[in-house]
């Protein structure tokens, strides 16, 4: 009701100021060029604090009171310092979900981008129907993400799903992948690694154009391999396109929670929890949402990627500068 | 002209922010309005997203909105995203004027101060069965009427019992479900599916046993307990059930069961139509308790709940909606509607029974049953159930005993809830 009337009110209101615009020219000096540029990016401005700066202050405030629900809800909740940390650290969960959110932000990486640069370099070289299969390559990149889960976690089911069928074929014993607390993390590292290709593969392909056809020619000339040109060349000259490309993944795989809560639910028992999923469970999967632990842990998660993204400058400085 | 440009360009940009800054307060206006006009809008939240504006469902609510006289709004939410909706509402003042929840989450929004309780509201509930009365009662006050419940039961394929040679009948206790699973795998079938997933569900289905057992949700690391855990760990290690119920949704046992390859299928009533429709002869048994006798399953089904209003005016049209919706007839035709709601009152499973005699079986397996968050549990029982499927799962998947997955759950869940 008021979004129309107030609408409604201040258009008027534009109109005659455009207008007023044309005839005067004394109002718009008094609008220095000061003014304008900041009006220019007060748009910006608070579209930054209202969808950036003020989440991530509310976000350290829940983790720094404890907000019971009835807090939630009403307000007042008690300022408790740093006992949500505290908290978080010496739990169970705290240990498994470190090394595991480890594990799958490692491997996950050192595979997405090995593979991603095997498939740019493959693609380097065009040849018939390369672009098709380039194209075909992206599909995981294009599918929303509970579509691939869900296609994974079936065909990786215990006693339905393909891929026990092939290996029951292949007169294989089948494996529990989703249900066995030994091989439910492998098996969603696996899912995130064909996921995470294409992202590799785009990036990486892109940063190959970049690199001067005649460097090749002339190592060719030399005498120098393929082998030895991929080391020398490519490797070296793709450095900066592959310090982006490993930060970025880094940031998409540490926040992964879709793919893992549709595949396990960080399950059976704590196996395939991550600081994502575990922070998800807090604050949406179970019957009462506890919004401080779960800010908590996604702060840590926010620390940790801040981490490495001054890691990555600190490089990229480096590298300017030598 | 440049100039010109950026004055517009400002002035639009300052029209903008006025209009976002308005469509900010737009909401609490639009519902103030509404009651000052006497009739207009209220908005029902309900966790059923399957039935559309079009369906019998919807109707039957915009009825109840037209018999109180004001026209009703309805949004279908997840369940479990219902009750993450109805928190978040509750804390910027803009709730729903009834909404429909799952019982467990009742008491958790019920201790937040979030909701009007029935007395108040001038309604009664002593017409209400005590035992599915529960789930809404908190520190001796009602926040909620029951639309119907639904529980547990053992369905089975009928085709494949008497191949296995097994009269459904004979199954009373523990010892004679396992030594039917047992035939069924001798017959070239599946035993048992089930929903052990790590999430409500997943406690949800293990409560029959556990109870059934003998042991309580304030000692999860009783002996009654592991027996009860041991013997779904026995299930799966044994082959009598596939080892995906770990990972199993009760939708998914479902379709394990339609597919009939399975003897047993723990399931609701909300499936009695399926049953019915599926391509083999089905019959449903209470799940028996270990001793032998019927098993107290949890009930399950929704609330009828009144969020508190910043306009108390509001409360005596909210009322006339929720009444409308859970009278004697109400409930019968929910439970028609929906086909898997036992009405909560006596006279309206009386009324049930003479239209569909076949649903004894749920009617009695209902007055059995036992709300999760009964025994005082309350908002405690969240707590203790995310443990319970916890243990569950770490049981079923072989990381650890049924002793020491429990303990570890009991331990958990004392520190959690202080007790």
């Amino acid at each position: 009701m008021m979004t129309v009337t107030h609408t409604a009110e201040s258009r008027p209101d534009v109109g005659e100021k455009a207008d007023a615009a044309v005839p005067g020219n004394r109002r718009q000096r008094s609008l220095g060029p000061r003014t304008a540029a900041a009006l220019f990016a007060a748009p910006l401005l608070v579209y930054l604090l209202v969808f950036y700066a003020f989440p991530l202050y509310r976000n350290i405030e829940l983790s720094l009171h404890d907000y019971t629900l009835r807090a939630f809800v009403q307000g007042k909740a008690e300022f408790v310092g740093f006992d949500n940390y505290l908290a978080v650290f010496s739990s169970s969960t705290f240990i498994t979900a470190f090394t595991n959110t480890a594990v799958f932000t490692a491997v996950s990486l050192v595979f997405q981008y090995a593979l991603g640069l095997a498939l740019a370099v493959f693609f380097r070289s065009s040849f018939r129907l390369s672009s098709v299969l380039r194209g075909l390559f992206l599909i995981p990149w294009l599918l929303p993400l509970i579509v691939s889960a869900s296609a994974w976690s079936w065909m990786l089911n215990s006693d339905n799903g393909i891929v026990n069928a092939a290996l029951v074929g292949l007169g294989l014993e089948p494996l529990n992948w989703l249900t066995s607390p030994g091989l439910a993390l492998t098996s969603v590292i696996i899912a995130n690694i064909w996921l995470g290709i294409p992202f590799n593969l785009v990036i990486l392909y892109s940063g190959l154009q970049n690199i001067p056809k005649d460097y090749y020619e002339a190592a060719a000339l030399d005498g120098a391999s393929s082998w030895k040109q991929f080391w020398s060349i490519t490797f070296p000259l793709l450095r900066p396109v592959t310090a982006i490309t490993l930060l970025l993944g880094l940031v998409y795989t540490l926040k992964v929670v879709d793919i893992i809560w549709i595949m396990t639910s960080g399950g059976p028992g704590d196996t395939s929890t991550t600081f994502a999923t575990w922070s998800y469970r807090e604050a949406f999967g179970t019957g009462t949402p506890d919004f401080s632990p779960a800010a908590t842990v996604g702060n840590l998660l926010i620390l940790i990627a801040l981490a490495f993204g001054l890691l990555y400058l600190r490089v990229q400085k480096n590298q300017e500068e030598s | 002209m440049s100039k010109k440009f950026t004055q517009i360009a400002i002035a639009t940009v300052g029209a903008l922010s006025l209009a976002l800054a308005a469509t900010g307060c737009s909401g609490t206006t639009g519902q103030a309005t509404a009651s000052q006009e006497g009739g207009g809008s209220f908005t029902v939240w309900d966790p059923y997203p399957q039935h559309e504006a079009s369906s019998a469902w919807a109707k039957r609510i915009d009825k109840c909105g037209q018999e109180a006289g004001v026209t009703i709004a309805r949004t279908a939410y997840d369940t479990q995203a219902l009750t993450n909706q109805a928190l978040l509402a509750a804390q910027e003042g803009k709730s729903a004027d009834v909404i429909l929840l799952d019982n467990p989450a009742v008491s958790t929004l019920a201790e937040t101060g979030a909701l009007v309780d029935m007395k108040t509201a001038g309604l009664d509930t002593s017409a209400i069965e005590p035992n599915l009365l529960a789930a809404g009662e908190l520190d001796g006050e009602t926040f909620g009427i029951p639309v119907g419940a639904n529980t547990l039961a053992l369905y089975y394929n009928k085709d494949i019992l008497a191949q296995a040679g097994v009269d459904p009948a004979s199954i009373t206790s523990w010892d004679s479900l396992t030594a039917a699973l047992q035939s069924i795998k001798g017959s070239g079938h599946k035993g048992i599916t089930f929903a052990g997933i790590g999430t409500e569900e997943g406690s949800f289905q293990f409560l029959p046993f556990f109870w059934g057992s003998g042991a309580k949700l304030s000692a999860l690391d009783s002996t009654e307990a592991v027996s009860a855990l041991d013997l779904w760990s026995s299930w799966v290690k044994d082959g009598l059930a596939p080892n995906s119920v770990i990972n199993n949704s009760q939708n998914t046992t479902w379709e394990e069961f339609l597919t009939g390859d399975f003897g047993f299928v723990v399931n609701g009533t909300w499936q009695v139509n399926s049953a019915a429709k599926a391509g083999f002869a089905t019959g449903y048994i209470p799940i028996p308790s270990k001793a032998g006798g019927v098993a107290p399953a949890p009930t399950g089904g929704e609330f009828l709940l009144m969020p508190v209003q910043k306009d108390e005016s509001r409360y005596a049209t909210s009322t006339k909606i929720v009444e409308c919706m859970s009278t004697t007839e109400g409930q019968v035709e929910t439970a028609n509607t929906f086909a898997y709601y036992i009405p909560a009152t006596v006279p309206g499973q009386e009324l049930l029974l003479k239209e569909h005699p076949e649903l004894k079986v749920w009617v009695e397996a209902v007055n059995e049953a036992k709300g999760r968050t009964s025994d005082n549990l309350g908002t405690d029982y969240p707590v203790i159930s995310e443990q319970l499927w916890t243990a569950v799962q770490n049981s079923l998947s072989g990381a650890q005993s049924s002793q020491d997955a429990l303990k570890a759950a009991q331990q958990k869940a004392a520190a959690a809830t202080g007790k």
